[in-house]
């Protein structure tokens, strides 16, 4: 530890420190520009210049680089610092005289107007002021060395190598981060790896997949995370404090023997770009149900604040009911949860804005407990409520660029009149729908999907939650759409359903089985991967299949697909069901 | 003691089970001891007068070999049936139809055409076609009549046991000989009726030396158009092998050589259709989910009746055999 002294203040640093942090550390603020944390110090733009004192000696350094020594003595703000930072400014405010952090750095040291005039003055508020911050990025944080300065004075600029496009750029977005003029800036085409569940806004390489997820921690997509493809970066790690960030770890594939499944594979949310007359994913501030519910949420990236892409409170907001569900394209059946977040969304806009809500409803659906009592709660607050299925969300022919005045038209078919209704924020039900992999589950589960693409249950109303397979049971939204309380019955149900099984600790099963006849059978295998319960094993030494007894349901397709008739359905063999058909044509 | 009678014959076939007969070896030799062969015109010369002359059930065992395609094989076959204390269904022919019965999926007048007609080589331009009697100077020329459906013998006359095989494996017809010799010489009981001889209770897959795994079939091959891997069973590898819904007893000698099982030793036991039975394991192992891909895959099967009813179209729950 070394001692320095600066502008009077006495301050214990370890030696070699540079000068800026030994005066962050002593609370004194020096102004930077070129500066980051995240690369070795550049001092390019010399506006932290300090004035060094050792003994009678005084010299100007850059303070983001120059490592202290016991003893110095550190002018931040002597006359001739401020002569230097004064012209610094001036020069830099001569030429980019819009810049933002220019101006705001130059407001901060006092100094209003540039006294020089410039050759190559840059109008631009996002001009490029060359602090090489993006540069230095690039090159040691993402190694990618994309970036680079060409030319000399007043030519100088950041160039990609021979003005090309490189492959060698990940696309990682560092240098727009590090931008202090906001001159870089990234175009989200395409996210290009794993997406995360929902989101309002372009996401990191290293992000929360589910934010009701437990234990809520963050994954890193290794397809897009630049150390996973250059072995450099490692920013997270270096900024998270309990240094939680593994690198080595890989996906697991966990075998786990269990006597019981309960699926609980829940649903996934309709495309709302499917309907382009409602504009998702084409008009600013028409968001999907799940976005708004996220928008919602206290953790979430608003606060819980309601806001327009432009950051301004909504003034009308349109809720629209059915988009997916109750339709005919789409999805017939009813996506029963709707109807009360919309009520919900309502209540809840109509609490943290000012802002006039509207629904465009079908038919109001409020049959849980309190449900009903909640609607009439609504009506009192005032929301407006238009029988009618939106037709569709347009740009108002008024709306200017970007203050993302919507239309939505409908037929309010109480009044029997044709609506234009304005708002400038639309929210729209999404119908919920099967997960997309709902029928590769099914075949690792040997289950059913009934029409409407959800797993199918043993028996609609008296065995909702068990499934055709003995030992899987379905709860939940991949069963069929459901609100919280529903869900936590079925759940529970099939929670009780696999505890009768363990505590009885044995299963009685249908003697209807099927039974190869090791006389006749040669062991083709034909029927091997047939059996929708994988109850027939190959037994290798003695070539030829067996039937396992506790997992076969009898269903009797390997009865049927046998070339060689060596299985027989026990108590369904062709004698059998010949000499009933003779019993009945007798008659 | 005389010695036991032994008749052969053959119906419509190619002859190639005659030659199964005598490929025998040495054997034949001890045939020819023990039985008197009284009708066999492939080898001896014998009139039908001939036989017509000897009393009912004289002939202590008659091998019938070839399919019933006109009026002269029938007529042979209820003459036979009639002199003979067992009559066996000799081959596929005579078992089950075989190659001559896939005629059964066209009509007599389409055969006709095509050969009297249409083939190329063919110069008709009266379009004579043959006639069961044809008047001449010298009297009434008779030729048999050629009916509509081609019919296996036990569809005309009863049969007491069949040899399956086209051709039967002579290794098989010498065991078959041999228990038979045995059976006449020591008066031991005669196996029940309609008793399949000369072949196992298993399929060809039982026979076969080829690995098999779990089968889930992309795409069928002809063999012409993939590398068969020696060591893998052929179903496996998408080629149609008739294997699993054939009856053991050949020794799976086609498969040994490369070569897909055809199915030629008939349905195992408890099997009525073999093609039929075929086409459903067949479709089993698909492996496709989508209707349009299930159908692009099932059409690379080439000629599929032809494929699965190669031999067996004469008793098919087709029932294109009806008369």
């Amino acid at each position: 530890m070394v001692t320095v002294k600066i502008d009077e203040i006495e301050v214990q640093v370890q030696e070699d420190t540079p000068i800026l942090k030994a005066a962050e550390k002593a609370g004194i603020w020096i102004p930077t520009m070129c500066h980051s944390e995240l690369f070795e110090p550049y001092g390019v733009c010399r506006l932290c210049s300090v004035e060094v004192i050792r003994g009678k000696r005084s010299r100007i350094v850059t303070a983001c680089n120059y490592p202290v020594r016991e003893g110095l003595t550190i002018q931040t703000n002597s006359a001739k610092i401020q002569w230097i930072r004064k012209i610094i400014m001036e020069l830099m405010l001569s030429r980019w005289p819009n810049v933002k952090v220019v101006k705001e750095t130059a407001e901060k040291l006092g100094i209003k107007e540039s006294r020089f005039p410039s050759l190559e003055r840059d109008e631009a508020e996002d001009a490029c002021i060359l602090c090489g911050r993006c540069v230095n990025v690039c090159r040691e944080v993402v190694q990618a060395e994309i970036l680079a300065f060409a030319y000399r004075g007043i030519k100088r600029e950041v160039v990609l190598p021979f003005g090309e496009q490189s492959d060698k750029c990940i696309v990682c977005g560092a240098c727009a981060l590090v931008c202090p003029t906001g001159h870089i800036k990234m175009v989200i085409e395409d996210y290009k790896g794993k997406k995360p569940e929902f989101t309002l806004g372009p996401k990191t390489s290293i992000y929360v997949p589910t934010m009701q997820g437990i234990p809520r921690v963050p994954v890193i997509d290794a397809e897009s995370c630049i150390h996973f493809k250059t072995g450099g970066c490692e920013t997270c790690a270096k900024v998270c404090e309990p240094h939680a960030i593994n690198y080595d770890m890989k996906e697991e594939v966990v075998e786990i023997d269990a006597g019981q499944i309960l699926l609980t594979t829940g649903y996934d949310i309709f495309d709302g770009s499917k309907m382009a007359q409602f504009g998702y994913g084409m008009l600013d501030n028409v968001y999907s149900s799940l976005e708004f519910e996220l928008m919602l949420n206290s953790t979430g990236p608003t606060g819980g604040k309601v806001q327009l892409k432009n950051g301004k409170a909504p003034r009308a907001v349109g809720i629209l009911h059915c988009i997916g569900s109750r339709d005919h394209e789409h999805h017939p059946y009813c996506s029963r949860v709707c109807c009360m977040y919309a009520l919900k969304f309502a209540h809840l806009v109509h609490d943290r804005t000012e802002a006039a809500i509207y629904q465009f409803y079908i038919d109001m659906r409020a049959f849980g407990k309190g449900y009903e009592e909640f609607y009439s709660r609504l009506l009192d607050e005032g929301i407006t409520m238009i029988r009618g299925k939106a037709a569709e969300v347009v740009e108002s022919t008024w709306s200017k660029n970007g203050d993302g005045s919507l239309l939505i038209r409908c037929e309010d078919t109480l009044i029997g009149k044709f609506r234009e209704v304005p708002v400038d924020m639309v929210i729209l039900c999404n119908a919920m729908e099967p997960q997309k992999d709902v029928d590769a589950i099914r075949r690792v589960f040997s289950i059913s999907k009934s029409p409407d693409g959800f797993f199918l249950e043993r028996h609609p109303k008296l065995d909702p939650t068990s499934t055709m397979s003995d030992g899987i049971y379905i709860a939940g939204c991949a069963q069929g759409p459901k609100d919280i309380p529903d869900t936590v019955a079925q759940a529970s149900s099939a929670a009780a359903h696999i505890l009768s099984y363990i505590s009885k600790g044995e299963v009685e099963i249908d003697p209807v089985r099927a039974w190869i006849d090791e006389k006749y059978c040669s062991g083709c295998r034909i029927c091997n991967s047939l059996c929708p319960y994988t109850a027939i094993d190959f037994i290798e030494d003695k070539k030829i299949s067996i039937v396992n007894d506790v997992l076969c349901k009898g269903c009797g397709t390997c009865v049927a697909a046998c070339p060689a008739s060596a299985i027989t359905g026990k108590g369904f063999s062709d004698a059998q069901i010949l000499a009933e058909l003779e019993g009945l044509l007798e008659i | 003691m005389a010695k036991p009678k032994l008749a052969l014959y053959w119906a419509a076939s190619c002859g190639g089970c005659d030659v199964a007969v005598l490929d025998i070896e040495v054997k034949i030799l001890d045939v020819a001891a023990f039985f008197d062969i009284v009708f066999w015109p492939c080898a001896t010369d014998f009139k039908y007068k001939d036989v017509e002359a000897m009393p009912d059930k004289s002939i202590t065992l008659c091998l019938f070999n070839g399919s019933i395609r006109n009026s002269e094989n029938e007529k042979l076959a209820k003459l036979l049936r009639a002199k003979s204390v067992v009559l066996v269904a000799f081959g596929s022919c005579a078992q089950e139809g075989c190659i001559p019965a896939l005629a059964n999926l066209t009509t007599k007048e389409a055969i006709f055409k095509t050969v009297y007609l249409d083939t190329p080589s063919t110069h008709n331009p009266d379009k004579i076609f043959p006639q069961p009697v044809t008047k001449v100077k010298e009297g009434d020329l008779e030729i048999p009549v050629f009916w509509e459906k081609v019919k296996s013998l036990d569809q005309v006359v009863d049969v007491d046991y069949y040899i399956p095989g086209c051709p039967p494996q002579s290794t098989q017809v010498a065991a078959v000989i041999e228990a038979v010799i045995d059976i006449l010489k020591n008066g031991k009981p005669l196996p029940p009726k309609g008793t399949i001889l000369g072949a196992g209770d298993k399929t060809c897959c039982d026979e076969c030396p080829r690995t098999r795994k779990e089968k889930k079939v992309k795409q069928f091959y002809r063999l012409h158009e993939i590398l068969i891997n020696p060591d893998e069973c052929l179903l496996d590898q998408g080629i149609v092998c008739m294997g699993p819904a054939t009856r053991s007893g050949c020794g799976a000698l086609c498969v040994k050589a490369n070569v897909p099982c055809r199915g030629c030793y008939g349905a195992p036991p408890n099997v009525h259709d073999q093609g039929l039975k075929m086409l459903s394991a067949i479709s089993s192992v698909i492996d496709a989910q989508e209707p349009d891909e299930i159908d692009k895959i099932i059409n690379t099967i080439a000629d599929p009746t032809g494929t699965f009813y190669r031999f067996s179209m004469a008793h098919s729950t087709l029932k294109i055999a009806d008369l």
